[in-house]
C-alpha cells in the first residue's frame, strides 16, 4: 500500500537534509510501528506523507496503492485516504468542530464521488464515534481543539480518523500526553479501525503504546534512514537496551 | 478648518452647495432648523475635510468624494426581510419614512419628517466639533427618520430593525433613539440600497440608567455607493451598550462612532468586522470618551482585506481626569490577502485620570500555514480551507454576541459575502 523508495527531503527554509536514503514498504492490513531517538526524522517524515510544503523531497519517491503523491496537495493526498493523527493538533479559534466535520467528511465524500451526507446521518454518526471514544458532545461544539486538554486533542485526532475512514493511517506520537486511561481508549478506537483493506503507520518513543496496538513490524528509524527492521520483539528489545546497541550495529 | 489653503471648490463640493440652494424650499424645518441647515453648510463652503485635519488624515474626503448624485425623486427602494426574522421592521425608502403608525407596546414611533417641521428636533441637530462634516451634510440636508423611544422597564423579545435603504441619488436620515432605564433591546441599524448614491446617516442613542442595549449596524451598500455615517451614543449609571458594526460594502464608507459614558458602571463594547474588497475605502473611527469614574469599555475591530481595498480604523479613548478606575481595552487585527489592500491602524489613549487600566494593541497577519496546513490534511482543498480560516477570523467576534439569533442572522450576512467575494 505503501512504498518508500530512497526518499531524501530536506527543510525548504534553510535546506537542512532531514530524510536521507529512507526505504520503507506497509502492505495492506499492516500495522507498522516506526521507533527512533529524538530528531531522526519521525515527525518530518509523518509531514512528508501528508504533504506538508516546508518539506522539499530531492530524491527518491512515495508510491500509495503504486501511484507517486509527491505532485499531490495535502488535500488531495486527505481524499484519496491518506490521514496524518497530528502529534500536536492546531487550535484553530472561530473554526466549529462539528462543522469542520462536516466539511470535511463531505469534501472526502465528494471526491469519491460520494454525496453529502445528511444532517441526521452525520449527526449520528459523529454521536456513535464520540462514545467510543469517550467523548463528550459538548466538546465538539466548542472551536476546533480550541481549550482542549492535550488528551482531548488526541481524542480528537482519532475522532476524526474514525469519521473519514481513511486507507493509510500516519499516528504520530498518539500516545504523548496520555494517560493510561486515555492511552487505551486511543488505542482501542486505533485497534477498531485494523483492517484488511487498510494501513496503520504508528510513531512512537515508547514501547507503552505498542502493547496496546500490537504492531506487525517494527522499523527503527536514525538520521533519516531505516536502520533495522524486525516484527514486535524488536520493539522490546529496544525498550530493554535502548537504542545504542542498534545503532550501534548500524555504524 | 481653514479656507484660505483651499481656493478653489471641488465638483462635489459645488454640488453639494447647489443642491442645498436648490432644495431649501423642499427641506423640511421651522426656523431653528432652517438656522441650524444655513450654519452646516456653511461650514460644507469652507471644503470638506482633507488630510490636513487630523481625524481626517486617512480619508481625505476632499480628494475622495470626487462626485456626488444628484437627488433624484423617482428612486424607488423596496423594504428588505430582517436580518433576524420576526423584528419590528421600520423603514426607510429612499430617505423617506414610512407613514404607517406603529403599535408595539413600550415603544413611542415618531417619523422625524414632522419633528424638524414643529422643530423638536432642533436640539439634537448640534454638531460636536469643526472637523465634522458628516454632521455637517446631515445636518444641511437631513429630511427624515425616525425618533423612536423605548419606555422604561420595557423587555423587547424582538429586535426593531431601521433599514435605511436607497435607490440611488441621495438621501439623509437621522435615527435618534431613546431607551429608558432597565430597558432591553436589540437594534439592528441596517444600511443597504443597490443605486449610485451619497448616502448620510446619523444615530443618536441615549441609554437610561441600567438600560441594556445591542445595536447592529450592517452595512451592506454597493460599490457604487458613499455611506457616509456616525453613531453617537450616551450611557448612563450601569447602562450597557454592544456596539456592533459590520461594514461589507460601499465605494467610500466612512463609519464614525462617538460614544460617551455618563455614568458610573456604564459599559461599552464595540465589535466590529470589516470585510473589504474591490478599489473601496472603509474607516470606522471611534472617539470614546470615559467621563465619570468606574466604567468600562472594550473594542474589538477585525478586518479582512481583498482586492485593492484599503481600510482604516482610528479608535480614540478620552479618559478624563475624573474618571478613576477606569478599565478599556482596544484591539485592532487584520488579515490581509492581497498584496495591493491596506489598512491602516491607529489607536490613541488619552488618559488624565492615574488609576486606570488602558490597553491597546493592532496586528496585521496573513493566513496562518500551520492552520491552512492541518485543514488540507483532512481533504479540505486550498481555496475552502481559506474560506473556512478567513470566515473563522471574523466569525470569531461574532460568536461571542452570545445571542443564537443575532448570531445566526450575521453569520448568514458573512457567508453571503464570502459567496460573492470568497
Amino acid at each position: 500500500m505503501l512504498e518508500i523508495k530512497n526518499l531524501h527531503a530536506r527543510i525548504v527554509d534553510d535546506g537542512t537534509e532531514i530524510i536521507r536514503g529512507l526505504n520503507l514498504t506497509v502492505k495492506a492490513g499492516e500495522v507498522a510501528a516506526i521507533m527512533g531517538p529524538n530528531g531522526s526524522g519521525k515527525s518530518t517524515l509523518s509531514y512528508i506523507l501528508a504533504g506538508r510544503e516546508d518539506y522539499e523531497v530531492t530524491e527518491g519517491d512515495i508510491l500509495y496503492n503504486g501511484q507517486s503523491i509527491l505532485e499531490m496537495d495535502p488535500a488531495e493526498r486527505a481524499t484519496s485516504g491518506i490521514f496524518l493523527a497530528f502529534q500536536y493538533p492546531m487550535e484553530i479559534p472561530g473554526v466549529a468542530t462539528m462543522e469542520f466535520l462536516k466539511v470535511a467528511m463531505n469534501e472526502q465524500r465528494k471526491a469519491r464521488g460520494e454525496e453529502p451526507l445528511k444532517i441526521p446521518e452525520f449527526l449520528r454518526r459523529v454521536k456513535e464515534a464520540a462514545a467510543s471514544l469517550s467523548m463528550d458532545m459538548a466538546m465538539l461544539k466548542r472551536p476546533l481543539n480550541v481549550g482542549f486538554s492535550g488528551g482531548e486533542k488526541k481524542r480528537a485526532e482519532i475522532l476524526q480518523m474514525k469519521l473519514l475512514e481513511p486507507k493509510l493511517c500516519v499516528l504520530d506520537e498518539t500516545d504523548s500526553g496520555l494517560d493510561i486511561d486515555a492511552l487505551k481508549i486511543v488505542s482501542d478506537g486505533v485497534n477498531a479501525l485494523r483492517s484488511p483493506d487498510r494501513a496503520i503507520v504508528v510513531i512512537t518513543h515508547y514501547q507503552r503504546l505498542l502493547e496496546h496496538i500490537v504492531p506487525d513490524s517494527v522499523h527503527v528509524l536514525y538520521k533519516g534512514q531505516v536502520i533495522k527492521s524486525g516484527d514486535k520483539s524488536l520493539a522490546l528489545d529496544l525498550e530493554a537496551n535502548g537504542y545504542a546497541g542498534v545503532i550501534g550495529q548500524a555504524a | 478648518m481653514n479656507m484660505h489653503t483651499q481656493p478653489q471648490r471641488t465638483p462635489a463640493e459645488t454640488a453639494l452647495i447647489d443642491a442645498f440652494g436648490d432644495r431649501l424650499s423642499l427641506l423640511p424645518g421651522d426656523g431653528a432648523v432652517m438656522l441650524k441647515r444655513d450654519d452646516a453648510i456653511e461650514s460644507i463652503k469652507h471644503g470638506l475635510p482633507t488630510r490636513r485635519i487630523e481625524s481626517w488624515h486617512y480619508t481625505d474626503l476632499r480628494r475622495l468624494l470626487n462626485a456626488v448624485p444628484d437627488f433624484d425623486p423617482a428612486a424607488m427602494a423596496k423594504a428588505l426581510a430582517p436580518i433576524v426574522e420576526g423584528s419590528t421592521v421600520l423603514p426607510i425608502l429612499n430617505g423617506k419614512s414610512d407613514a404607517k403608525v406603529l403599535s408595539v407596546e413600550g415603544i413611542t414611533v415618531q417619523r422625524l419628517s414632522e419633528m424638524l417641521v414643529d422643530g423638536s428636533i432642533a436640539p439634537g441637530l448640534d454638531r460636536y466639533g469643526s472637523d465634522d462634516a458628516i454632521g455637517a451634510l446631515n445636518t444641511a440636508f437631513v429630511a427624515d427618520g425616525y425618533f423612536v423611544d423605548i419606555a422604561d422597564g420595557t423587555e423587547l423579545e424582538k429586535p426593531i430593525e431601521l433599514q435605511n435603504l436607497q435607490a440611488g441619488g441621495q438621501t439623509h436620515v437621522r435615527l435618534p433613539v431613546r431607551v429608558g432605564a432597565n430597558a432591553k433591546a436589540v437594534i439592528v441599524e441596517r444600511q443597504a440600497g443597490d443605486g449610485v448614491a451619497l448616502v448620510s446617516s446619523v444615530s443618536q442613542l441615549v441609554l437610561g440608567e441600567g438600560a441594556e442595549v445591542t445595536w447592529l449596524i450592517v452595512q451592506e451598500q454597493p460599490e457604487t455607493a458613499t455611506h457616509l455615517a456616525q453613531f453617537k451614543a450616551h450611557i448612563g449609571k450601569n447602562a450597557k451598550l454592544t456596539l456592533f458594526v459590520m461594514n461589507a460594502g460601499g465605494k467610500l464608507v466612512r463609519q464614525e462612532i462617538v460614544v460617551k459614558t455618563t455614568g458610573e458602571g456604564a459599559d461599552f463594547k464595540l465589535r466590529g468586522i470589516n470585510l473589504l474588497a474591490g478599489d473601496t475605502h472603509t474607516d470606522v473611527t471611534m472617539v470614546l470618551d470615559h467621563t465619570v469614574s468606574h466604567t468600562t469599555s472594550t473594542e474589538i475591530v477585525r478586518n479582512v482585506v481583498t482586492g485593492k481595498a484599503r481600510g482604516v480604523f482610528q479608535g480614540r479613548i478620552n479618559v478624563h481626569q475624573y474618571a478613576q478606575k477606569t478599565n478599556a481595552k482596544m484591539a485592532c487585527n487584520t488579515l490581509l490577502l492581497s498584496d495591493d489592500g491596506e489598512f491602516s491602524t491607529k489607536p490613541e489613549l488619552e488618559i488624565f485620570a492615574d488609576d486606570v487600566v488602558c490597553g491597546h494593541g493592532a496586528t496585521v497577519t496573513e493566513i496562518d500555514h500551520d492552520h491552512l496546513f492541518y485543514l488540507m490534511a483532512r481533504g479540505v482543498d486550498e481555496k475552502s480551507a481559506r474560506g473556512l480560516l478567513v470566515k473563522a477570523f471574523v466569525a470569531e467576534v461574532i460568536e461571542e454576541l452570545d445571542d443564537e439569533a443575532i448570531v445566526d442572522a450575521l453569520e448568514a450576512r458573512l457567508d453571503g459575502w464570502f459567496l460573492t467575494h470568497g
